[in-house]
Parts: structure tokens; sequence; C-alpha cells
């Protein structure tokens, strides 16, 4: 069985040639490269990626194949995929599947077997870069090149975040959680046969959001920000990007998170007025990468976008709070540009131990905090959970 | 928080001699961690037994103490030296216990010393059974269910209760010494009794049976702040049952999905969090392969062999920042030296896939049990890194210098469907064969899955490589076939010998078809920034990083081959040289290029040569480089065996070979041309024979006289050497050569009884320069690795030394040795020298001689290689002055973890390292030397002494002698004879095939300090005797094979007697002799 041949054209001229392994179609996206060793159906379906084609840094992709209870939206949200060598089988007691089906079935071009690294590399010197990906092999790039330069991402906030508001309820019984993570092995079941536990273990220990309520507006969200404070107690309600402040305050949080999503923040004129009312409200506020950008542009600072991101599951980020230095994950192409925010207005709480860029801001004399990192992790390292607790400690007035 | 202040000198302890479970990882992370800490302005004073090491160089500490590492000799070093802190941690479990007793003892307290880099409540919480298994319930982690116990009676029941098969793992012992599973109640007895006695504190742990699970590491870092990091996690290819160092690993993990990947990141950071660890951590996780359940199997809270393969695999420096981490700094104070841009507190992203395989010694031990235990076995390992696991796993297995080059480099295709079903069952160092050959006949991948425990995915990598196999046998090689072929790491070799293709015309197909290597950086981030250290790893596919690497612009350009895994034969030492080798060219402005595939060695790390390819040293591999980087030369000489081997390949690619030419190395090694040379230099050496034939043999011997030394050529190590003393032994070992190396002529000597004698020597061409001469404690016959080797040589005559020295001189220049040469020699009593061996290039000794005579002999040897002279460089030429003090090799074996190695020593080398014993005073250099060795004597006063005939008369002086110490003498019936005929009070015992109680029962009773038995020859004869010596090695008796041995320890023991304090030399004050 031969593949079929794929291409990727970049804006700048390269062209790399490899195995088409998705679906066919051909698409025109922002190029962006991540890397994750672990968790690729976290990024194929991370909304954030919405307009990006991404490509994996580590070379052997689709391992695991498919675990479907870790998506984190109901479909993948990549417009392509690059990776160097597809996995053949998939080995994991969870997959329903394999990579190369799941692709196939959500129509998502896959471009296997090429140099990622020289690509990465192109990518880390000229920037994140427009691109092409095509099984045609008569591609003209006189024609194509012009195509790739006029491409933007656009508002595709929209696109991503739901259409109407729904609940996540609270947890109401620590079980519901399944297993506490290591809890599963030993003292008791030492006779008996572990039985399968497919769900993944949870590491929290208490219910300590129980009884709050919380408002999500949903600019992209990742399903793990939800269940991060479902699974603490907190009520959820997840509210549509184009859910006017007031309907969110009618409701009556106790917190409202803004949530991490896709494209250039100043995109979103929309939310950033509605955000500046929300603002202006003295709810705890908690927001998350697109979020933190938006509410910094809400509040009068102002973001650019970076040279390549950072994408990843090994960012460095300080908790200036603490001294701490925690691993992160992310996804961003833009970031808050520090200099601008009002020293009246929000001081630097986060900073990247590796470039120096802004990583969160704590909003003065409001209950505001805003992370550009992941702390719902997924894929990536949990570290950072603990600002959940913070979010909670925070709406409980416990914190400032 | 910045640097400490009050850390202003800090001792380091080293870890000892290599020996299974602990081998020159501990050399790699002391050494950095030593240079980490100089480079902060601390003064460093180490100390470790072993000569051999890099750490133990005067330019890589200020004050180094080559010394037993012993709680006595480390309290009279720290009241010598007053350090005002210790670091225990990059010196293995040997250091750690060290350190632990010091502290608990209350004498760091007392002096005011402290432990840096760890507590002694974290060394406790981790390495104590009961104390960890609390600390991990206490956090939620959880731990298989386990008991420690005392006693055999409460394992047996603990086992009972909780179902066999269980794991029994002594407490505070390396590398698992004594360990098992145990399937009922009979292996559970033995294992435990044997585990109680092997434990430092007297516990084994009785623990639920986990194997079969994913075994998955992770490498953990914390700071003084509580930042943790995982620098990367690994995972055995070989399910929980095979110890880890005895695995194949892959790192980062295949088969785990982000959930379980970040389940066991979050664990890992939990426990290291919870201990406290300041510096770098092990972490092993057991993994359920079929739920999220898993179990902490174990936590080193110190640098270890799987934090130098994390260090090599990622390129992340473990040990150095743990050692700025113990001055004080925390991770996001330090830079990450790779990419010079970032941070230590980031975790490594790989862009590519690496393949760690142990290196086994049973070439060595034709006796052992192959199987693989959770006792550790392998003498060392090689790493690979490729962008596949497939071509990871190949260029593994072709650096491991076994002969192996691909999955059919072990045939099992004479096995039936049945026997190759039980074979699989294995679990032993070929079973990856099997699976291969399994899959070769269709078998299934989930059969093979469940029956060997091998995740599905590892099973169809070897899938797609057998496919390869069968695809090059079948079809006609075309460009893209080829492409394939190169990208799965095919050898040309290989896919010649499956196609018929020839060698060149695949050469030519590549060549025409651009289907060449290209290297690829290892820089921490997986291309994110910019990397400015040229560690590279070769790949077929896409862009080559290293010729657009930084020049250094630098207009010479040297090859250094390193010397692949650590194999008994192949040491450590071959690594001091290479990387000295390595310093020296740089210091004459070179720029320096390091081939090697061990990532447990100094010379593989990064900052170490100009460039690093981390590569299998075979000739198709060392090409691809060279068509790289066209060296202006190679140097050989330093690398062993495995560079040696090179020579040819190199000067076919046109590579100058720098030093003693390839022609004169091989006059060395080939019998005929070498006889020319002695002819010419008018040196004699044994008669002998080259022959074919049992019945040639047999005339040959006859004709010289018995005994013989009897041997196939075209071996290396003195592997299949025999002595025979008669006809039938000639016949026995004949069919037994035959076996190892068939079609190669098989050479008979006259067996030549004299003290033997070994020289290294630097010669430029005209002058030589001779350091001095090493005397062998141990006759002729025992292979020079093995033997007690003391320098300056105490029983030669002056002529015999000049002798030695103008032979010396003589051999050396009809070799026209330009560089190192190394000599063996057997000086008889009637002062007459005989030359043995001769070898042209580094030998096992370099490093210990040019520590204790003080002359840099591979810097030197280096520079004469570039041109230098002798005279030039200050040194006078000749014979140079003694030392006024002595300085004694002791061999070091790892025979207890290798269950069934025959242990008597012969012409065979056995030992996996060296430690040293140096004092004015010869029987005090002696006593230190079995000291370092482990040779803790008199314990209870009784001695097994059991000798073959020709030994009985000299036996009787020994007998006295340790009759004279206050021992109680056992000894079988001739032996005991003897010795009571000759007034010697010995108690006789009965053999092992008469009634009890036998010399078995009193060597079981662990009231025997030591057997002497020196073995009658032949195999089947000596059944007895191998019992014998199996039980003293298990059981944790000292077990002498030759009388010389016994002899020297006899002098060690008496010159102790009363208490002996011992003095303490600093080798980096000895200065060159002349």
């Amino acid at each position: 069985m031969k593949a079929l041949k794929a291409f990727l054209i970049l804006e700048n001229g390269n062209v790399f040639e490899g195995e088409s392994r998705g679906s066919q179609k051909e698409v025109i996206s922002e190029l962006v490269f991540n890397t994750s060793m672990t968790g690729y159906l976290e990024v194929l379906t991370d909304p954030s990626y919405a307009g990006q084609a991404v490509c994996m840094t580590y070379p052997l992709i689709g391992n695991y194949g498919i675990c479907l209870d870790d998506e984190e939206a109901d479909r993948p949200w990549t417009d392509g995929f690059i990776v160097h060598e597809l996995s053949r089988v998939d080995s994991n007691f969870r997959s329903g599947g394999s990579l190369e089906d799941y692709l196939k079935k959500h129509d998502i071009p896959c471009v296997a077997g090429i140099d990622t690294r020289a690509l990465t590399k192109i990518l880390r010197e000229s920037g994140t870069m427009n691109a092409m990906i095509t099984t045609n092999e008569n591609y003209d790039l006189n024609e194509i090149i012009p195509r790739l330069k006029a491409y933007t991402t656009g508002k595709v906030v929209e696109k991503v975040s739901c259409k109407e508001y729904y609940d996540v309820p609270a947890v109401k019984d620590l079980k519901e959680n399944g297993v506490l993570a290591g809890q599963t092995t030993t003292q008791a079941s030492i006779i008996k046969k572990p039985e399968t536990i497919e769900r993944v273990p949870s590491r929290i220990k208490a219910l300590t959001g129980a009884g709050l309520k919380v408002a999500i507006l949903d600019v992209g969200m990742k399903k793990d920000i939800a269940l991060n404070l479902a699974m603490r107690g907190c009520d959820v309600r997840v509210f549509p990007e184009s859910t006017k402040a007031e309907e969110i305050l009618s409701y009556d949080p106790d917190g409202i998170m803004i949530s991490n999503g896709p494209g250039d923040p100043k995109e979103c004129d929309g939310v950033i007025k509605e955000l500046s009312k929300l603002y202006e409200s003295d709810k705890a506020i908690f927001a998350i990468c697109l979020g933190h950008q938006l509410m910094a542009l809400a509040t009068g600072a102002d973001t650019h976008k970076m040279k390549y991101g950072h994408r990843g599951a090994n960012h460095p980020v300080k908790d200036k709070l603490t001294g701490r230095v925690y691993i992160s994950s992310q996804n961003h192409g833009y970031v808050v540009d520090e200099n601008t925010v009002d020293p009246a207005v929000a001081e630097s709480a986060f900073i990247n131990v590796n470039d120096g860029t802004n990583e969160g801001l704590k909003y003065k004399n409001k209950r505001i905090f805003t992370v550009q990192f992941h702390p719902e992790a997924c894929g990536g390292p949990l570290d950072s959970a603990y600002l959940f607790e913070r979010f909670i400690s925070m709406m409980k007035g416990e914190e400032k | 928080m910045p640097k400490r202040n009050d850390i202003k000198k800090v001792l380091v302890i080293g870890s000892g001699p290599i020996v299974i479970g602990q081998a020159a990882e501990f050399d790699y992370a002391g050494t950095q961690a030593c240079r980490s800490l100089k480079e902060e302005g601390v003064e460093v004073v180490l100390i470790n037994s072993n000569p051999a090491t890099i750490m133990t160089d005067k330019d890589i500490a200020d004050k180094v103490y080559i010394e037993p590492l012993t709680v006595k000799v480390l309290e009279q070093l720290i009241l010598k030296e007053k350090p005002d802190s210790i670091l225990p941690t990059l010196g293995g479990q040997a250091g750690l216990n060290l350190g632990m007793e010091l502290a608990e003892s209350g004498f760091l307290e007392k002096n005011g010393v402290k432990l840096i880099g760890t507590t002694a409540a974290t060394i406790k919480k981790a390495e104590d059974r009961l104390e960890f298994k609390e600390t991990m319930e206490k956090i939620g982690e959880p731990v298989a269910p386990s008991l420690v116990v005392e006693n055999v009676d409460d394992g047996i029941e603990f086992a009972k209760k909780i179902g066999y098969p269980v794991v029994l793992r002594p407490a505070y012992t390396l590398g698992g010494s004594g360990g098992g599973i145990a399937n009922n109640e009979h292996e559970a007895r033995e294992i435990l009794a044997n585990g109680l006695r092997l434990s430092r504190v007297g516990q084994v742990l009785v623990e639920r049976c986990i194997a079969g699970w994913k075994e998955v590491e992770y490498e953990v870092i914390r700071d003084n702040l509580g930042n943790c990091i995982t620098v990367c996690n690994m995972e055995n290819v070989d399910p929980v049952g095979v110890h880890t160092g005895d695995s194949i690993v892959v790192a980062p993990s295949q088969t785990l999905s982000d959930k379980e990947y970040q389940l066991l990141r979050s664990a890992a950071l939990n426990i290291i969090d919870e201990l406290k660890i300041t510096g770098g951590c092990n972490v092993q996780f057991a993994l359920h392969p079929n739920s999220f359940e898993y179990c902490v199997i174990e936590v080193n809270p110190r640098v270890s062999r799987s934090s130098a393969l994390a260090s090599k695999a990622t390129g992340y420096p473990i040990a150095k920042v743990a050692a700025k981490i113990a001055l004080g700094y925390n991770l996001d104070e330090i830079k990450n030296a790779i990419t010079g841009k970032t941070y230590a507190s980031f975790e490594p992203a790989l862009d590519y896939c690496v393949v760690k395989i142990p290196r086994l010694p049973f070439d060595k031990f034709i006796t052992a049990k192959r199987t693989l235990t959770t006792q550790m076995k392998a003498t060392g390992e090689v790493m690979s890194i490729c962008d596949s696991f497939e071509g990871a796993l190949m260029k593994a297995i072709r650096s491991l210098e076994q002969h192996v080059d691909c999955l059919l480099s072990y045939d099992f295709s004479a096995l039936n469907a049945e026997q190759l079903v039980k074979k699989l069952s294995v679990v032993y160092d070929q079973r990856m064969y099997v699976i291969a050959e399994a899959l070769r006949r269709g078998m299934e991948a989930e059969t093979i899955h469940e029956i060997t425990g091998w995740d599905l995915w590892f099973i169809d990598k070897i899938d797609i490589l057998v496919s390869m196999e069968k695809t090059l046998r079948s079809q006609l090689v075309t460009p893209q076939l080829l492409k394939e072929a190169k990208r799965l790491e095919f050898p040309d070799e290989v896919i010649s010998r499956l196609n018929g293709m020839s060698i060149e015309n695949i050469k030519a197909m590549r060549e025409e078809n651009s289907i060449t290597a290209a290297y690829k950086m290892v820089d921490t981030c997986a291309a994110e920034f910019k990397a400015e250290t040229p560690y590279f790893y070769s790949v077929y596919h896409g862009e080559d990083e290293a010729k657009e690497a930084d020049s250094t612009g630098k207009d010479k350009k040297i090859l250094v081959l390193g010397s692949g895994p650590i194999r008994i034969g192949q040491g450590i030492e071959f690594d001091y040289c290479s990387v000295h080798a390595t310093w020296a060219f740089e210091r004459a402005g070179y720029e320096t290029i390091i081939v090697n595939n061990n990532p447990e060695t100094v010379s593989t790390d990064f900052d170490i040569a100009d460039k690093l390819y981390f590569e299998p040293l075979t000739p198709e591999d060392v090409e691809n480089i060279v068509n790289i980087e066209h060296p202006d030369g190679a140097v050989v000489q330093f690398g062993g065996q495995t560079a040696i081997k090179l020579t040819e390949a190199l000067m076919k690619m046109g590579v100058k070979i720098l030093g003693t030419s390839a022609e004169n190395v091989d006059k060395a090694e080939d019998r005929e041309l070498f006889d020319e040379v002695l002819a010419e230099t008018g040196i004699k050496r044994p008669a002998g024979h080259t022959v074919y034939t049992a019945e040639e043999a047999i005339k040959a011997a006859n004709e010289l006289g018995y005994p013989v030394l009897v041997r196939p050529s075209y071996v290396l190590g003195g592997q299949g050497m025999r002595i025979a003393f008669n006809d039938d032994e000639i016949n026995e070992f004949i069919g037994i050569i035959n076996r190892i190396a068939q079609d190669h002529p098989i050479l008979v000597d006259k067996y030549m009884m004299g003290k033997e004698v070994e020289v290294d020597a630097v010669c430029d061409g005209e002058d030589i320069l001779i350091p001095g001469i090493m005397e062998h404690v141990e006759r002729a016959g025992i292979h020079s690795g093995d033997s007690i080797s003391i320098y300056p040589a105490p029983t030669l005559s002056e002529k015999v030394k000049e002798t030695i020295a103008d032979y010396t001189r003589k051999l050396a220049k009809a070799l026209n040795v330009i560089g190192l040469i190394n000599i063996q020699f057997i000086a008889m009593p009637n002062e007459e020298v005989y030359c043995i061996e001769v070898n042209p290039r580094s030998s096992r000794t370099v490093p210990y001689i040019s520590k204790v005579t003080g002359i840099p002999i591979v810097d030197l040897a280096t520079r004469v290689i570039i041109g230098g002279k002798i005279k030039e460089l200050g040194y006078e030429p000749g014979l140079q002055k003694e030392a006024d003090y002595f300085a004694i090799k002791m061999p070091v074996f790892s025979f207890e973890k290798v269950y069934g190695a025959e242990i008597s020593l012969g012409p065979e080398m056995k030992s996996t390292g060296e430690c040293l014993g140096i004092a004015k005073d010869y029987n005090e250099a002696l006593y230190k030397a079995f000291l370092g060795a482990g040779v803790v004597l008199p314990k209870y006063k009784q001695v097994i002494i059991t000798v073959k005939d020709s030994d009985k008369a000299e036996v009787i002086d020994i007998g006295r002698r340790f009759e004279a110490l206050g021992y109680r003498i056992y000894a079988t019936r001739s032996t005991a004879k003897v010795l009571r005929d000759n007034g010697v009070n010995a108690l006789k015992v009965n053999k092992i095939s008469q009634e009890s109680p036998t010399v078995m029962d009193l060597i079981l009773g662990h009231k025997i300090d030591l057997v002497i038995d020196t073995p009658t020859q032949g195999y089947t004869k000596n059944r007895d005797g191998f019992l014998i010596r199996r039980t003293s090695i298990e059981t944790g008796v000292n077990c002498i094979t030759a009388l010389d041995t016994a002899k020297a320890l006899l002098g060690s023991m008496e010159a102790a007697q009363g208490e002996l304090k011992l003095s303490l030399v600093d080798i980096a004050e000895i200065d060159k002799r002349g």
C-alpha cells in the first residue's frame, strides 16, 4: 500500500514533501509547532488551535491511539496536522481507534514523514507563517504564495464558542471524580485482581468549591477548565462568547472564568467590551490564556503577536508571589505587553523564566487574576492546578 | 536564593571500584559535579578508591585521595582535610551509605561538617524500606503491599498472606544484590536467607509481585525552594520483573498517554517534595498495563545509572545541576548549558527516540544462567538516538560489541513451534531476537504480547524490522527500498547479506540517490531555541545540522574513537584515556570530535570535545561521520579494542591514523610477524606452535613439555585460554575452543612458571619513557587484569628491571611505536625475561600508573603522536626513578551478581573493576588494597582450605601463617593430611558427596572468613570445587583461587595485626619523578 504524497507549502516558498495520512482535502492555515511529547489528542481538540495547522516536534505520534475521554472538545479544531511518523498500531488499554482513522473521520489533513525538526527551525527563525497542505502534485507556487500571504485566521472565536449556555453540574461527592490518584493499589486489593479502572484518577482531595457558582465565558474553552471547577464542587454554567456582561451577572455567579481560545485577541472587540463591564463588577474573576489577554485589553493594556509563540508542555513560569517556578502547559501566539499594563490597574504576577514574557496579572483592588498558561493542563503538567484552589479561595473571599 | 556562603571546602565521595550495578556512570556524575563545584570557587577534596576514574585526576579535584571507602578512612580524612561539607549523592549507593553512616554516628556534627545535597533524614526516608513505605502511605502514593522482615519465618508467613509469587529485596544493597522473585516457599526460604545476610541492616522486603506491569522511571530534580522538574521519563521495554539496568529502555515513554504520563509525573513530584530532596532523584513506577493502577517501586535519592542515561538522552546535565543546587542555587538561577539562553528550570523536550540496551557478561561467564531477574547482571550499556524507535534499536544493537548487527544475529530458526513458544517465555538477554523469530514465523503479535508482556507497540516495531528483512530477501533493491531500509538503520552489510547485492553496489546506489546520513542536534528543547552545544546523532532523513554547526576556527581536526560499552576486559580505563587524549588535543589547538555510544561515560558528556557524535562504532557509522567532518586524522590507540578494530576501515576511508601505524599494530598482533620482530631484537618468548586439530595440539604440547597454554587466535581478552597439564585436558579444551572460534588456528605455548611483569611506555620514535614497572602478585597464567599489580616491582632484581627496560625500548623501536605501548613479560627465577604480549596501544594500567607516578602518560603520548619529543616536553627518557611508596592495584569482581559464573581465575579476565592501595609500607598498601576491595578480615577466624595436588607443598606455609594469626583451619581430606603431616592443626571436613557435615554446611553456617580453593583443571572433575566456590561467593564468603593471592592477603593481615593507623596520600601532590 503506497501512501499518497502530500505537500506542505510554506509562505516563504519552502515545500516539504510527505505522505498524506488523514483527509486529502486542501487547506490553508497558520502553521505552528508544539513541543509536547504526549497529548496529541488534547492538542488536536484544543479550540485555541482553530485556524492553525500544528506540527508536532516529537517524531512518534499516535502510539497510544485515540482515548476519547481525553478530548478537550467534541471535535478536533486544528486545520491540519504535521507529524514525522504516525504509528501503525494504537496501543493503549483505553484506545478506541487509530489517530489516522480519527483524522479521516474528522476530515483533517495530515502530512506525515517530513523532517519536522527542519520545519520547526524554519518557524523558529522566520516566525509563525501561513502554509498550505495539499495532495496536488502540480501545485503552482506562484499562484499559492500570494494566497498564503493574504490568509488571516480572522474571527475564530465565534466559530469555536458554544452557541447556547449549558451547565456543568458540580460534583457532590468526591467519589464521582473517580479513584483518587494513588489509592488504587495495595492496602485492600492484596489478593483480588485489580479491576480495570478506565477513568483517569483524580488528584482532587476535597470539594473546596462546594456551594459556589461559576460562570465561564467560553471564548474557545477546553473542556477541562469547566471540569476542574466542577470536580472541586463548583456549579458551572458555560456562556457563549456573545453573552452580554449583564446576562452573566444576572446569573449571580460567585466567580467568573474567562476561558482560553484561538486567534488574535484584538479581533474580539465585542468580548473585550463586555469584559470591561465585568471588570467593574466586584466578582472574583480568573482568566486563562486568551481570557487573560482579553482582560488586559479590556483594562487598557496592549497585546502583540510573538515570533513563534509558546506551545508545549515544558514552559517554566514563575509565581512572583512565592518565587516558585512551575512547569506549565502553554498554547499561545499572542502575549500581553507588560510595559503597557497600567501599574495602578494590575501588576505582573507570573513571568516566563525562559524569555521573561508576561505569564499572568494580578489586578489591584480587585478579586481578579489572570494567567497566560493552562493550569487545567491536559495535555501537560498539572503543577499549576493549585490556581483553581486560589480562585476558589478568592470566590470565598479568603484571598484577595 | 544565591549561593550559600558557608560552603567553601567540600568532600566528594566517589563510588569505588566498578562492580555490576555501580559502574562508570558515577565517574561521569562525579567528574561533572566536581567541575561544577570548582567553577563556583569551592575547594574540592575527593575520595574514591578507584584509580581508573577521571574524577580521581588532579585536574578534577584539588585534593585527591585514592583510598578505601570505609567509615574509618573517611573519618580520618575529615580530620585531616577539615572540609565544611560532604556531598554524598554522587557516589552511588556506596557513597550514600557512607555519608549516612557518618551522619548517624554523630561524627559529622561533632566535627562541624554538614551533609549537602541531601540530609540523613531524607536518605533514611528513601532507603529504609519501612520508613519509605510509611512516607508513601502518608502522601497517598501506593507501594505494592509489603513487609520488612528480619528473619526467614516472618517472610514466609507474609508471603503466604499476599500469595506467591513474591518479590524479595534486601535493604541497602546495590544493584538489587541478593534479591529475586520467589514462586514458592522453597525458593522464598533460599532467597530470604541469603538476602538477610547480604543486607547491611539485615532486612529484606517481601512484596506483592507486580511482574508484567509496565516499568516507567522519572528523573526528577528539586531545588532549595521546592521547585521540581522532571528531566525525562523512560519506559522499560521489558515489563516489571527485570532489573531496569538489565532492561531495554526507551526514552521518552512510548506507550503512555498524556494522562498516564502526567499521573506518574505528578506522583514523582509529590514524592520528591515529600522526601525534601535537594538535587536529583530517580523514581521507578510499575503501571498496570490495563488500568491506571500504579505503584512506586523504588526511589533513589541521588544520581544514578538512570540519571546518567537521562542526562545523555536529553542533554540536561543532572549531576552538574544537582551540584549547583547543593551549593544553594535554585533551578531558575542555573543556565541551561546547551541552549545558553534558557534556564535549568524547564523540562527537556525530545524530538527523537532514545534506546538503551544493557551489555550483559554472558560471553565471559559461559556457565552463568542467562535469565534476567530483579538482580542486575549487566556490566555496561549502550545508548542510541534516532528519529524512530526502529532506527534507534538497530543502532543500539550494533553498538553492543557482541558480534550482533540485526535481529537475525542470534539464530532460532532451528526451533520448532513448540520450542519457540517455550523460548519466548524465558526472560533472558536474547528474548528480543526470539520475538523477531516468532514474528518471522507469523505468530500473532497478541500471542507474543501475552507471553512476553511486551507492549504491542514495541512488538509492532520489531515486526516492521522483520518485514524489512523479508522484503530485502525477496525483492530487488531499488532506491526507494534502500531509502526505507536505511531509514530503519539497516547497515549496508546486513542489506547485502539479506539481499545479495554487494556492499559496493549498495554504497554506489546510496551515493547516486543521496541516501546519506544526516546529523541532528540534541538540544534539550526540540529546536524551539537555538542551541550552542554540538551534540549529534544520525538519521537517514532530512537536513544535516552538523555541517552548519559553528566552526571552532581551528585549522586541524582530530577524530577520537571511544571504547563503547563497559564490559569485562574493556572498562572505564579506556574512557579515561579517550577523555585525556581529547583534552590533550584540545590544548594542542585541535578541533576535537568524539564518537562513542556509552551513556555512562565522561567521554559522552557534551562538553568534553568540540563535537560529540553519539553513534555506533562500526566502520559504516564512522565513515558517515568522516564524510561530514573530513578529519585531519584519527587516533585509535586510546579507545581499547573497539577503536583499534576500526583502524583498517579508517585507512580505507583515507583517514590518517595518528601515532603507531596500522602495519606496526599488525606486527604486534600477527604471530608470525611478531616472531620476526622478536628474532630481530633478540628477545625470547615462550616456545610455541600454531595448530589446527587436537592431534596436532597434543603433539605440540608433548614436544614443548607440559604444562602448556592453549588458546584460540583472534580472540580477545584471553577468552577461551586454558593451561593444560596433560593430553586429556588438551582434548577437552580444544573442544571448548572450537565452540567459540571455529576455523581459526589454535596456539599452543610453553607455560612459563615465572613472575608476570607489565610495563606501559611512551615512545616518540627515538626515545622511550617508562614510568614504572608493575609486578603481578599472581604468577603467570592469571589474566593481568585479574592479578594484583604492584608498583614499584618489589621482588625484581636491578638486573631484571634493566633487562625489561631494555626490551621495552627495543620492542617499541622495532615496532616503530609512536605513542603508547603496553608489554607483558615473564621474569624467570634465573633472571631470564620472556616477552608474552605486546599491545601497541593504551592499556588497563595507564590511569593507575599515571596517577601513582604523577606522569600524565596519555597527555604525553598525545603530544608525542602529534610530533612532540619526550625530551622537549620536559621529561627524561628511560625508566623513571621509582616512587618511595607502594601502589597496589587490586582487581574487584562481581561474581555474586552473576548466578552460576565460574569464579576461579585463569587466563580469561573476569574482574569488573579495581581499587588502589597506596602507602609507604608494602603491607599497609596491600592491606588498603584488600580493604578497598571489601575484604575486611579477620571476622570469625575460620578458614577452609582445599587445594589441587600441585599446590599441596606450597599450602603448608600458608596454613602455618593462618594458624599463627589464630585461625581455625578446615581442610578437605588430602589437603588436611598434608597440613597435619607438617604440623599444622587442620580439621578435616567432608566433601560435598560425603555425609554431613560437609564443607558446604560449613560455608552455609556463615562463620567462615575465607575459602581458599585452587581449582583442579577440567570441567567435569571440577564440579565439587565449582559448587564450593559459588556457594562461598553467594553467601558472601571471601573466596581465593590462587595461592599467591592468599599469601598477599596473609601479608596484609599480618601487617594489620593490632591497631593499624592508615596513612592517607594526596595523589594530587605526587609530582612527576625523574
